[in-house]
Parts: C-alpha cells; structure tokens; sequence
C-alpha cells in the first residue's frame, strides 16, 4: 500500500465512524466524504473531536465502529505507515534528535525514494526555511517549527494530507500569509487537504468544502458563502460570523414564506431559506445585513422590521460600527453598519427601528437554549 | 560530559564574581573539601606508592618512595590477562544486562504508563534485591548452582554439561552473577529516560511510513540513548573492578580472577602494595580513556 505514491489527490470516506474512549464518545456517528483533490476543512471548538477524527484518517487511533476509504480502498484496520496519509501534528512532534533536514528527509528515506536530501531541501524552499536546514529543530521559534511539519508531511506527497491546526501558533500576520501560501501549495500539488482548525475565518479563506464539527458530529457542510449565508443549526449560525436569532411560533404561511410572531413583531423568511415550516422556530439574520433607522420604515412584505429599540452600546471596529440595540421582550440585536461620514452621528440611548430584507432571514432546524442570548 | 547523562538539566552558571558568585563558592567549599580530602588525597597517595621500590635494607613488604615506572610495566605483563578478562567479563555482563533491562525498563515505562500501581509495583520489584546484602544474595545463587543442586544434576541428566563439569567457578557463573547483580543500575536510568519519552514521535514516525521496527531504531533507541549511556557507565565502570563475584568464595575460581581480585590478593595476602596500587591506577585510567571515548563517540551531547 505505502509504496503506491501518486502525486494526486486521494478521496477520503468515513462512514458512521464511532469512537469511544474509556468513560467518553469523542465521536457519536460521523460520516464524511472529502472528494479527491480538494481543501476540505473540518471547523469546530476546541474538544469537538477533530484531532479524534484526523487519528482516526492517519491510522493511530481505530474506530469503535465504522469504516475508513481511502481512494476507494478500505484502510481501516491497516497500519499508520501503510497509509498514503501524512500528517502535520498539532504539536509539530519534530524529531529533537534530527536536523530540520533530516526530519524533513525522513518519510523519504522510509520509502527509500531516490535522493531525499535534494527533495527535502526543495520542500524546505517551499516552506522558506532552506536556511535552517542544519539546526535543530528546538532551535527554532514555533512558527518556524510548523512549517518545518509542513514541509515534512508535504515533502511525501501523500494522496491525503491531514491538517491538525498547523496555522495556530503563527501570529496573524504570517498566518494570513502562510494560509495563501498552503492554498497555492495545495492547487500546485493537487493533493487532497483536510486542513482542521477552530479558526472560522481560516476555514472559509482557505477551504473549497467547509465542514462544522459539534460535540463529535457534522453539523452541516457546504462551500463557505452557503455556510454563511444560509447556516441551518443555532451552532453553525453562531459559530460561523454572529447572528441574531429570533424565536416564535408559526402564524401564517404564504406561498413562498413562512411568518413567526415575536412578541407583536411579524417576522419573515423564505420557504426554500427555513428547515421547519410549523410549529416555534427560529430566524435568524446577520448584523452586517440589517439597517436600522430612527424613524419607523414603512412596513412591506419583503421587509422584517423590529422596534423600537433602545441603542445600549457602540463599539468602533475600524470598517464598520458595531451597534448592540436592546428591544424590549426581543433582547438584544446587534448591527454592524458601514462607517461612514454622511451618517448623522448616533450616540448611545437612541431610539431606533431594525430592518432587514426577508430574503436575507435563515430559518434553523433547532432552537437556542434556554438561558443562550438570542 | 558523560555524568550530564545522569538526567539533570543543565543549569546556567553564574558568570560574575558578584555576591551570588561567593554564595556559591560558600555552597561549593563543603563538597570541594570533601572531594580534596577523600578523592584527591588518597589518588594522590595511591600513584605514589604505586611508583615504590621495595626498601633495600627493610624486610618483607616494606617500601620506600620511588619513581619507579617499571612497576607498571611488571604488572601489566604479569596480569595482562586478568585485566583483558576483567574488561570482557564487563562487557558481556553489560550488554546482558542492557538486553534484560531495556525491554523491562520499556514496558515499565512506556506500557504500563496506563497503570500507575502497576508501575510503581515493577518498579519497587527492581529496587527490591537492594534490602538484602548482595553478599547473601550472591552466595545463594552459588548455592542454587552449588555441584550438589538439582539443577546442575539436571543439566548432568540431560547432558548439557559433562559429569565433570560444573557451573560454579565457570566464566558463565561469574558473567551470571555480574549480570544479576547489576541489572537494576542499568534498569533504573533506562526507566527515567523512557518513562519521559515523548510517544508523539514515535507517532510521526510511524505516521511517516517507519514500521514498528524502524520506529524503534530511528526514534525510540536514539531518543532513549541518555538512559543507555547512564545505565552503561553504571554499570560497566563497577563491574570492571568487581572482585566479589569473580571471587572463589562466591561464583568464580582461580581461572575467573579479575582485576578486582588480583588487587585483593596483592595488598591483603602477598603485600605488594606497588603492585596492588599500579593495577589500581591503571583500572582507573583504562577506564577514563574507554568512557570518554564511549561518550564522545555516542555523540549525546545532541540530546541533552
Ligand atoms: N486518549 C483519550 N482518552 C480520553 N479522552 C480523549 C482522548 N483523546 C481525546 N479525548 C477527548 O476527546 C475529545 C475530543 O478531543 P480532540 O479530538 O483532541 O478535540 P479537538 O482536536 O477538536 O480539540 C476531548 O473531549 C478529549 O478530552
Ligand atoms: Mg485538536
């Protein structure tokens, strides 16, 4: 198996993976289908069980119950080296006894390809560290480390490489750079990357397909602007950008949307934007997709509006301004307008309307908890 | 060098004669004192009367200072072979007993990670023999192998040993006892490298297409290689001037005799305290010149 390199992309399956440590499911029941040659990331908080699951590709952990395909073939009850799969670890794991060039050249020489130092030299370039070549690697600073992990995973061209947060130790500066520099790494060798991260930004800069983890299951997947645009669960709405969320019951239905009530409000959405057409639901929008406006606009039915609020904080963000509104039995709504000069200068306590277009409302699949702000 | 092998880490010296500076002569004076008073003075002493001339107008067994080199050169061509086998007996005990030891010190360290009890159980097991004097415990296995045993009757049975052979007093018995006697000096120092070894490497390793075995030779060995040196030199630097076990009064004979012995037998029975001082010395030589060359060429300044 090892000996079989390509340098393409291999697909990635997993089907209703579980797995159980001792006293604890990391992951329920997972299914995922990474298409071959594509930057796959896998999104979630911290413990959500991605670095579970990426073991579980590389082959050092074995699943409770499912199987794993790689390229069409059933890896899983095979060995972490007769994997086609290289990983850039979370804790880089360097080898403190070798030189960068010697980590790096290591998966080389292991598969006894021709000259693996010039190889490990050429992937050292890649990564601009070729002048660090001969120190050790407790010799240099952590972001220096990652990308010698990176250079020692991607130096292999493995049919999958597996990502374990290698951007976190970066400042942001060299970690928006180095985010370009992997996606044209990953375009250039056409290799299937499936990049983990908790960084939402980093997943929707980089990835073709983005896939939401909570609590050891897939919350919803898709390309990143459907993600954002139209997230179907309260995790995804919230995790993916803020949201405002607001919740009631069913009280009319016309041919293309749905309208809840919210404590005298008529709140709108789309039929083909909401998950559940009857009974209480929630809707969401975005702040940056909401106006607002201290005369009450003129009611139409492809405008939600919601007021009248009370303007209770203010911050400064650079582009935009982030406005908290509190509206009475709604809670707090937050609105990010544009910072612009023309605007008549709003000052906390002012009383204002929100707006925003029904096209532009989500409808989810669940509710926000109790005690969770809407 | 080889005793930053024995785990600490290495500690910044202060640079400047300032007022820590004299602290730390102030800390350092007890132990330098001691080392002048009981390692110096008593070296110092040693090489001088391993250089003596028998006293011309005394009688037998004294002395009188000299500067004498040709003491060295009589007892290196008298006892060549002695000291060859001292050197042979240490390293083939050593390497036994590194061959024991790494795989229980791995599993005590490595698998049993999981299990506390368990390993703090092996572990007081490897300490255990050390509340009995090893004087008794060699002389039991000189008893458990003794010519009248039911194990040397059994080999005699099965004929694995001629009827006129026996175990005690062979070189396999005294390698045994070495062996026996040392295994807990290397067992511990390979158990505190190993316990820290950090099994994410092993990991990248095999993640990096390396089977178990490679694994094994190109991380795990390398990684452990401070307990391997510090295990090694515990135990090869004693055994090399060992005299209890080669001793016939314990597991050896006349034909075992080691250097340890050959020192015993010429200060304590024919008095020949040149002799006695010049094998002395020269075991002590021999053995700094062969563990720098074994530190310097193991190369584990990297890993430390
Ligand atoms: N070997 C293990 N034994 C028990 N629990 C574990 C083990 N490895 C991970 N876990 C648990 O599984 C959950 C998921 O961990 P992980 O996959 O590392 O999360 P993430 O990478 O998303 O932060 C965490 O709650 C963690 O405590
Ligand atoms: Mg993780």
């Amino acid at each position: 198996m090892a000996k079989e390199f390509v340098a393409r992309g291999a697909d990635l399956e997993l089907k209703q993976i579980r797995k159980e440590f001792p006293g604890f499911t990391a992951i329920e029941n997972l299914d995922l289908h990474v298409p071959a040659g594509e930057f796959f990331a896998l999104l979630g908080p911290s413990g959500c069980g991605k670095t579970t699951t990426l073991r579980l590709v590389a082959g050092l952990e074995s699943p409770t119950k499912g199987k794993i395909f790689i390229g069409g073939k059933d890896v899983t009850s095979t060995k972490p080296h007769e994997r086609p799969v290289n990983t850039v670890f979370q804790s880089y794991a360097l080898f403190p006894h070798m030189t960068v060039l010697e980590n790096v050249a290591f998966g080389l020489r292991q598969r006894k390809v021709a000259d693996p130092l010039a190889k490990a030299k050429d992937a050292l370039n890649l990564v601009q560290l070729s002048h660090l070549a001969d120190r050790k690697p407790q010799q240099l600073s952590g972001g220096q480390q990652q990308r010698v992990a990176l250079a020692r995973a991607l130096v292999n061209r493995p049919s999958l490489l597996l990502l374990d947060e290698p951007l976190g130790a970066l400042d942001l500066k060299l970690r928006r750079e180095m985010q370009t520099e992997l996606k044209a790494i990953q375009m250039e060798v056409g290799l299937t990357f499936l990049h983990v991260t908790h960084d939402q930004e980093e997943a929707m800069d980089m990835a073709d397909t983005v896939a939401v983890m909570n609590l050891g299951r897939i919350e919803q997947m898709g390309a990143p602007e459907t993600l954002y645009d139209r997230p179907k669960t309260v995790f995804v709405s919230k995790f993916l950008g803020q949201s405002n969320l607001l919740v009631g019951d069913v009280t009319s239905t016309s041919a293309n949307s749905i309208s809840i009530d919210v404590a005298g409000n008529k709140i709108s959405v789309p039929k083909n934007r909401a998950e559940k057409h009857k009974g209480k639901i929630a809707i969401g929008f975005r702040p940056e997709k909401a106006t607002f406006s201290s005369k009450k606009p003129t009611t139409s039915s492809s405008k939600n509006v919601i007021g009248p609020g009370e303007i209770i904080d203010i911050r400064f963000t650079g582009v935009s301004n982030q406005y908290l509104i509190e509206v009475p039995q709604l809670g707090n709504i937050t609105v990010f307008a544009q910072n612009m000069t023309h605007f008549a200068p709003i000052e906390v306590g002012a009383k204002v309307w929100i707006s925003w277009d029904v096209e532009n409302s989500f409808g989810l699949s669940d509710l926000p908890a109790q005690n969770e702000k809407a | 060098m080889a005793f930053a092998a024995f785990g600490s880490s290495n500690a910044p010296a202060a640079a400047k004669p300032t007022r820590s500076g004299k602290v730390v002569i102030a800390l350092l004076a007890p132990g330098l004192a001691y080392l002048g008073a009981f390692f110096l003075t008593p070296l110092f002493a040693l090489i001088m009367v391993s250089l003596e001339v028998p006293d011309p107008t005394g009688g037998y067994a004294e002395y009188v200072p000299a500067f004498e080199i040709g003491n060295y050169l009589y007892v290196i061509g008298e006892y060549l072979p002695h000291i060859l086998r001292s050197f042979g007996y240490a390293l083939a005990a050593t390497v036994l007993a590194l061959l024991i030891s790494y795989p229980l010190a791995y599993f005590i360290g490595v698998k049993a990670r999981p299990r506390p009890l368990l390993q703090k159980l092996m572990l007081t097991l490897v300490i255990a023999p050390f509340f009995i004097s090893f004087l008794l415990r060699t002389l039991a296995w000189k008893q458990i192998f003794s010519n009248e045993s039911w194990i040397v009757s059994s080999l005699h049975d099965i004929g694995l040993l001629a009827p006129t052979q026996y175990v005690v007093g062979t070189p396999f018995m005294v390698i045994f006892g070495l062996t026996y006697n040392f295994i807990p000096f290397m067992t511990l120092p390979l158990y505190t490298s190993l316990e820290r070894l950090d099994l994410r490497y092993l990991e990248a390793g095999s993640d990096l297409y390396a089977s178990p075995t490679k694994v094994f030779r190109k991380v795990t060995l390398p990684l452990s290689m401070p307990g391997i040196i510090s295990g090694t030199l515990l135990t090869f630097i004693p055994i090399a001037g060992d005299y209890i076990n080669a001793s016939g009064d314990f597991l050896g004979s006349s034909s075992t005799s080691m250097i340890g012995n050959v020192i015993e037998s010429n200060y304590l029975q024919i008095n020949d305290y040149p002799s006695a001082s010049a094998l002395s010395v020269l075991l002590m030589g021999v053995i700094l010149v062969l563990v720098t060359f074994y530190v310097k060429k193991s190369g584990t300044e990297d890993l430390l």
